[in-house]
């Protein structure tokens, strides 16, 4: 009788359940993975090279298109460093708009995360509905951005414009109803923010819905509970951030631990999960829903009672509005040389990171004094969890590669870079 | 011991199961949110970035000036002009190309332009048909400005407090 041997497959590039562009080479025993080990760089643009070529503020639309689906949070840690470095003060509601736009990033983000793996474990419908509740936040995002996803909405020094104070509506066809029409502009009658304020009353009910198709669900539990379990000794040696981390029992989070923006007058909880294994990691997620649910709408409070600048008026770093430009000579070379040759930094270097929805986001950047960055440094954060797949998957079977995939929130626009 | 059982009939009479289907029951019969696409379109806020566009003065005259701003702001070097003066001594394009596949949509370009010549219109379902269509010229671009010129107006009026 001959010797068993191990076989290698090659899961990707090109799998549905690869997300995106991971290869990875599996030694298989019979349906057992004894090791696994990614292959990246197929979605590799040179994120860190093209900045160093570009006046600092041309970089801003880049950073959207590293991890694509949390992209305000990308330009927010992208603008913090150069805010760091510059040393200038960001008006207290453009705090409120970036934080607001951070959790509705983050919402957009678990979403997508929670269809995709619900999608890849064999829950078709949360797809569906998760999409439902996303294309209401990507209205909002081109209401206010005027993109549905690179938004490119965060300057330095503040963002670019104020909140509109009209949700576009609906218009009417011959293929529908007034009536229909009418119910599907219910909810845009008034401002962007009473757009967000009745989506986000509503949507810890539709968070319940989530949670009743999955939470209980036997199928769901058969393929995630004890899956992928990950020590908190281990996350952390592996350097482990966001949902990953927290979902083994550490409680960390930039947003309480070394608070941005008005982070620090925000009342919001930190979920941790007890098991560390796939299910915790979902009920972690779920939870930060909830949670940001609350942020937004303590935010909404806020900045409907407040009003003031959102852009800092350091016309050195930031344009003029349209309306000096145009009348005044000082406000009009103040534009041609900001939009031309942009801002210098002070020499130095700095790290400036956000409590990213897949985990810490962090921009390290050195400055030679110039108008471009001498040297910028990505921390993507998928990328410290997915080098931990060979620890994680070791044992496993096949099928569930494809569930402890899913739960590490895998996008290759960060991790290639 | 009760919780135990309780927990056990639930799950042998696939309680869960059926509180799942009792929601995706009830959207079955549901109002619709959906929309047909082309026919029915999603509404688009004043600020949409998409297809760009060349404005004119309200007497014919082109508004671009060749300042060459939005073509040092391009963060994708999407914008290529060239420049001479004109017999009646002003200054214009002889050539203003932008390269669709470069472009990112930021939006910058806009920002940029002193005078709201080039701007990004409403316009995002376009197409190419063969290779080299993707960069549109000086012309073009103008003709796509003549042709949303109202729609681009009201745009800019209603924006104009925020910028």
């Amino acid at each position: 009788m001959s010797e068993l041997h191990n076989y290698t497959l090659n899961f990707g590039p090109q799998h549905p359940a690869a997300h995106g562009v991971l290869r990875l080479i599996l030694e298989m025993e019979g349906e057992v993975i004894t090791r696994a080990d990614p292959h990246i760089g197929l979605l590799h643009r040179g994120t860190e090279k093209l900045a160093e070529s570009k006046p600092y503020n041309h970089s801003i639309g880049y950073m959207d298109r590293l991890d694509y689906v949390s992209m305000m949070c990308n330009e927010h840690a992208y603008v913090l460093a150069i805010e760091k470095l510059l040393g200038i003060d960001v008006p207290i509601r453009a705090q409120y708009i970036r934080v607001m736009f951070d959790e509705i990033t983050r919402l957009l983000n678990h979403l997508l995360w929670l269809g995709a793996h619900g999608l890849d474990i064999g829950a078709m419908t949360m797809f569906i509905y998760c999409f439902r509740e996303r294309e209401q936040l990507m209205d909002v995002y081109e209401a206010v951005t005027g993109a549905r996803m690179h938004a490119t909405y965060y300057r330095p020094g503040g963002v670019y414009r104020d909140l509109p104070d009209q949700m576009p509506q609906y218009e009417t066809t011959k293929w529908k109803s007034q009536q229909d029409i009418d119910y599907l502009n219910e909810s845009r009658k008034g401002s962007v923010l009473d757009f967000i304020e009745t989506f986000i009353d509503d949507f810890p009910n539709k968070v319940d819905e989530y949670e009743t198709l999955l939470t209980d669900n036997r199928i769901w539990k058969q393929r995630t509970v004890d899956i992928g379990i990950v020590t908190p000794q281990q996350a952390m040696d592996w350097g482990f951030t966001g949902p990953m981390l927290r979902g083994s029992g550490v409680e960390w989070d930039l947003r309480k631990k070394q608070p941005y923006e008005v982070y620090a007058r925000l009342d919001f909880d930190i979920p941790v999960g007890s098991n560390g294994d796939c299910y915790d990691r979902y009920l972690v997620r779920v939870e930060e829903m909830r949670q940001s649910a609350r942020i937004i709408k303590q935010c909404i409070q806020w900045l409907k009672n407040n009003s003031g600048p959102v852009i800092s008026n350091d016309h050195k770093v930031t344009p003029p509005n349209r309306e000096t430009m145009k009348n005044d000579m000082e406000a009009l070379i103040h534009h041609f040389k900001l939009f031309s040759e942009g801002y210098s930094v002070p020499a130095g270097e700095v790290y400036a990171a956000v409590e990213h929805p897949k985990g810490e986001f962090g921009i390290y950047l050195v400055s030679d004094g110039a108008n471009k960055p001498y040297r910028m440094k990505i921390r993507a954060a998928g990328f410290a969890h997915l080098s931990a797949i060979n620890e994680m998957v070791k044992g496993h079977m096949l099928a569930d590669l494809v569930a402890v995939m899913g739960t590490m929130d895998i996008v290759f626009g960060e991790i290639d870079r | 011991m009760k919780r135990r059982l309780i927990s056990w009939l639930k799950s042998f009479f696939f309680w869960e199961l059926f509180q799942g289907l009792r929601v995706t029951g009830r959207y079955f019969f549901a109002r619709k949110f959906t929309i047909r696409f082309p026919e029915e379109r999603t509404p688009k806020s004043p600020r949409y970035r998409g297809l760009h566009a060349l404005r004119r003065y309200p007497n014919g005259e082109e508004r671009c000036i060749a300042c060459k701003l939005c073509e040092a702001v391009c963060p994708a070097l999407a914008i290529t002009i060239d420049s001479e003066e004109r017999e009646d001594g002003t200054r214009r394009t002889t050539r203003y190309d932008i390269d669709l596949f470069k472009c990112v949509y930021c939006g910058f370009c806009e920002e940029a332009c002193p005078v709201d010549a080039v701007v990004l219109t409403r316009f995002h379902d376009f197409h190419f048909e063969e290779r080299g269509q993707q960069v549109i010229r000086k012309l073009d671009l103008l003709k796509l400005g003549d042709r949303f010129e109202e729609e681009i107006a009201t745009d800019r009026q209603t924006e104009s407090k925020y910028r």
